[in-house]
């Protein structure tokens, strides 16, 4: 997926101004953010499970090399053919080569981000190969020609209206008289219609949430079951999966799993969760009569040495942008890349760069509420900041940007000079603001008062009042 | 190289460790090996067969399951021609080679087709008998294979499963030990499927409905009394 991460403030200011994506985006709050919510207080031991989670995927990054070797080993003796992939170009190029040996006409897919991430779509089509995305809000993105605005909820910036138009003009062959005004009527249109794909498919590919060391299975969950029948029906079945998916046993794997619907949907667990191990048996009637999975790095390897890693034990909940304010504000596409939200922020400056997307950390306002979500504990502002000091170092920020924070950063070495001048300055603020309380225009703060007033402070520091409260409070 | 090793030795690289240290090797292998549960949710803790029966009920009508119990096999054959009829269901399912479902004593439902084999486009009714059912989250664990096609718990718009009662278990991790006691300890079917409802989609607009790929409706029969001849 070719980025767009910079011309991030230019995607933002069309995002704050798209009045459809605006209404999309104010459910979240009452929807995935209060579900997780009552999911978590339904279980009493889910702040445990975070750290166990955390443990669990700590351990098998340290041990990532042994864990992927055993995974290997399994898969290939229970039948499946285990590729690996250094770069997106080298995944795009197996997968090629698997559909071309499959002569294959149609292809299906389940839910995947990896795929987003290699352009896989693209290249099949380039071949001449029909690919079609299965889940339905995947499904919804590819017939516009869009990307996904968000991990697990792809058409989260759609609005009902505008899939029934989008189906009035796709599926032509169905009665341009029928109703199409519920939810249900637009799902059922949608069943139809991929159910004939589905039975068509020569090849189905998913992604996978989890490969498991332990048997060599590939573990994917799904709400509608679009993915069991991509995998299920088609000949051949092809995973693509990154190296950070691999844990160590079935438990392990039972243990995240009891984190990660509740923290993407509030479900109490997903309805499908399928453990997938090698092609058909001889005796079985059904299932693919050959497995491949495709084991891609793209840039991962190289965040395991550095503090980056922690980012590796990412489940692809969602929690955090479902959480964050920025993301409820300009949604997904405005990133710019295939991860958005606070994730995105960390995991595209590491493997796209942090020049190409040096605005992403900084859409932060570092509230924290990403971090006190996350099921696996992944220090997200931390991370941030490790990219905003790369990007410093990097000479990204322009001049005056640079210039305000050495002055301020030589002014915040020296605290009696800080506080003198914070005193000056709330002062001043103080006396010319008292009358309005707030001010219309700010010399230096522009881009600020260019959208708000800016709030006269009312004379003293925090320093000042805290000084005064201790004492209060000692005598 | 190959991207395989390119991509092994990069890890071991930036992880600052050699390919041949034994005492990783020790560890990645008593892990492996040692099955190690975590946290085990106290919901279904100490719990006995007729609460943790409640609770995957309830888990699983919560979202739009039905929960049938009959009190032994025999009765299973009317109680899924009861369902069929109250639901409007033609009276012909697809069942698998599952040598406890194809033995009921069908001949008590003369009406009833059975259609044996994977499950087609055509076939509204699949059948299955689950491996185990957890209680914690109302989670049906089904095993593929000749017994019970995979097919069967997606292709058909309805979904009826049989569960006994002693393989209703507290937690996932006892699924795993039915499972590792049927297929061998590291041994596999080509899936297994953890079902928790009906297939169900919010990306229209943030609202739930039901039937989006998979099945619209699923049908759990419990059998309370599974030892019993009939």
């Amino acid at each position: 997926m070719k980025p767009t991460t910079e011309s991030f403030k230019q995607n933002v200011r069309v995002a704050l101004h798209d009045p459809q994506l605006q209404r999309a985006l104010a459910g979240l709050p009452t929807g995935l953010v209060a579900n997780r919510a009552a999911a978590r207080a339904r279980l009493p031991e889910f702040e445990d499970l975070r750290d166990i989670g955390r443990d669990i995927k700590d351990h098998t990054l340290a041990h990532l090399d042994l864990y992927l070797e055993e995974y290997e080993r399994k898969a290939t003796a229970a039948g499946a053919h285990v590729h690996w992939a250094a770069t997106a170009a080298e995944a795009r190029e197996i997968i090629l080569q698997i559909c071309r040996d499959a002569d294959a006409k149609v292809v299906t897919k389940g839910k995947s981000m990896i795929s987003e991430e290699i352009g896989l779509n693209a290249a099949l089509e380039s071949a001449g190969i029909e690919v079609v995305e299965t889940d339905l809000g995947e499904y919804l993105v590819q017939i516009r020609g869009e990307t996904p605005s968000h991990i697990i909820a792809p058409a989260i910036h759609l609005t009902q209206e505008q899939v029934e138009a989008d189906f009035r003009r796709l599926h032509k062959n169905l009665p341009p008289d029928r109703v199409l005004t519920e939810p249900a009527q637009l799902v059922g249109e949608a069943r139809q219609v991929l159910r004939e794909k589905f039975l068509a498919a020569d090849v189905g590919i998913t992604g996978a949430n989890f490969l498991v060391a332990e048997t060599g299975s590939s573990v994917i969950v799904t709400n509608e079951g679009n993915g069991d029948l991509t995998q299920s029906l088609a000949r051949v079945h092809v995973v693509v999966a990154s190296i950070e998916k691999v844990v160590p046993t079935r438990e392990d794997v039972s243990a995240i799993l009891r984190l990660l619907a509740r923290s993407a949907t509030g479900q109490e667990f997903s309805t499908y969760t399928t453990f997938s191990t090698g092609p058909r048996r001889p005796d079985d009637p059904d299932g693919p009569q050959a497995y491949h999975v495709v084991i891609l790095d793209n840039g991962r390897s190289e965040m395991l040495g550095t503090a980056f890693r922690e980012a590796l034990r990412c489940i692809r909940c969602g929690a955090c942008m479902n959480h964050c304010p920025v993301y409820g504000a300009i949604g997904g596409h405005a990133y710019g890349w295939v991860y958005p939200g606070p994730i995105g922020s960390v995991l595209t400056p590491s493997l796209i760069g942090v020049k190409q997307a040096a605005d992403l950390p900084n859409a932060s306002t570092f509230c924290g509420r990403c971090e006190q979500v996350c099921p696996m504990k992944i220090p997200l502002p931390k991370l941030m900041r490790h990219h905003r000091e790369a990007d410093f170092e990097l000479g990204g920020p322009s001049l005056p940007y640079r210039i305000g924070l050495r002055t301020w950063a030589w002014f915040a070495q020296r605290p009696k000079l800080y506080h003198m001048a914070a005193r000056l300055a709330a002062a001043a603020l103080g006396a010319f603001g008292r009358r309005r309380g707030a001010f219309r225009r700010l010399p230096f703060a522009g881009d600020w008062t260019r959208h708000r007033d800016f709030p006269a402070p009312q004379g003293r520091t925090f320093q000042q009042l805290w000084a005064e409260h201790k004492a209060g409070a000692l005598r | 190289m190959s991207s395989r090793d390119a991509i092994l030795s990069k890890i071991r690289s930036q992880l600052g460790v050699k390919r041949d240290d034994a005492e990783r090797r020790a560890i990645v292998e008593e892990r492996l090996s040692s099955h190690r549960r975590h946290l085990t949710p106290g919901r279904v803790k100490g719990r006995n067969v007729e609460e943790l029966l409640k609770l995957f009920r309830g888990f699983l009508e919560k979202e739009s399951a039905t929960v049938i119990e009959v009190d032994r096999k025999h009765d299973i054959p009317s109680a899924i021609a009861n369902y069929l009829r109250t639901n409007n269901l033609p009276a012909r399912i697809r069942v698998g080679g599952d040598a406890m479902l194809t033995q009921l004593p069908w001949g008590s439902e003369p009406h009833l087709e059975m259609l044996l084999g994977r499950a087609q486009p055509s076939d509204e009714v699949g059948l299955s008998h689950a491996a185990a059912a957890v209680a914690e989250t109302g989670t049906l664990v089904l095993a593929s294979g000749p017994d019970n096609p995979v097919t069967l718990n997606f292709l058909p718009e309805n979904h009826i499963v049989v569960v006994e009662e002693r393989d209703l278990v507290p937690s996932y991790e006892d699924a795993w030990d039915r499972i590792r006691a049927r297929f061998g300890s590291d041994g596999m079917p080509r899936t297994v499927n953890f079902i928790s409802g009906p297939s169900r989609t919010g990306d229209i607009g943030g609202r739930i409905v039901m039937g989006a790929h998979g099945p619209r409706r699923v049908c759990v029969i419990v059998v309370r009394n599974s030892d019993s001849a009939s």
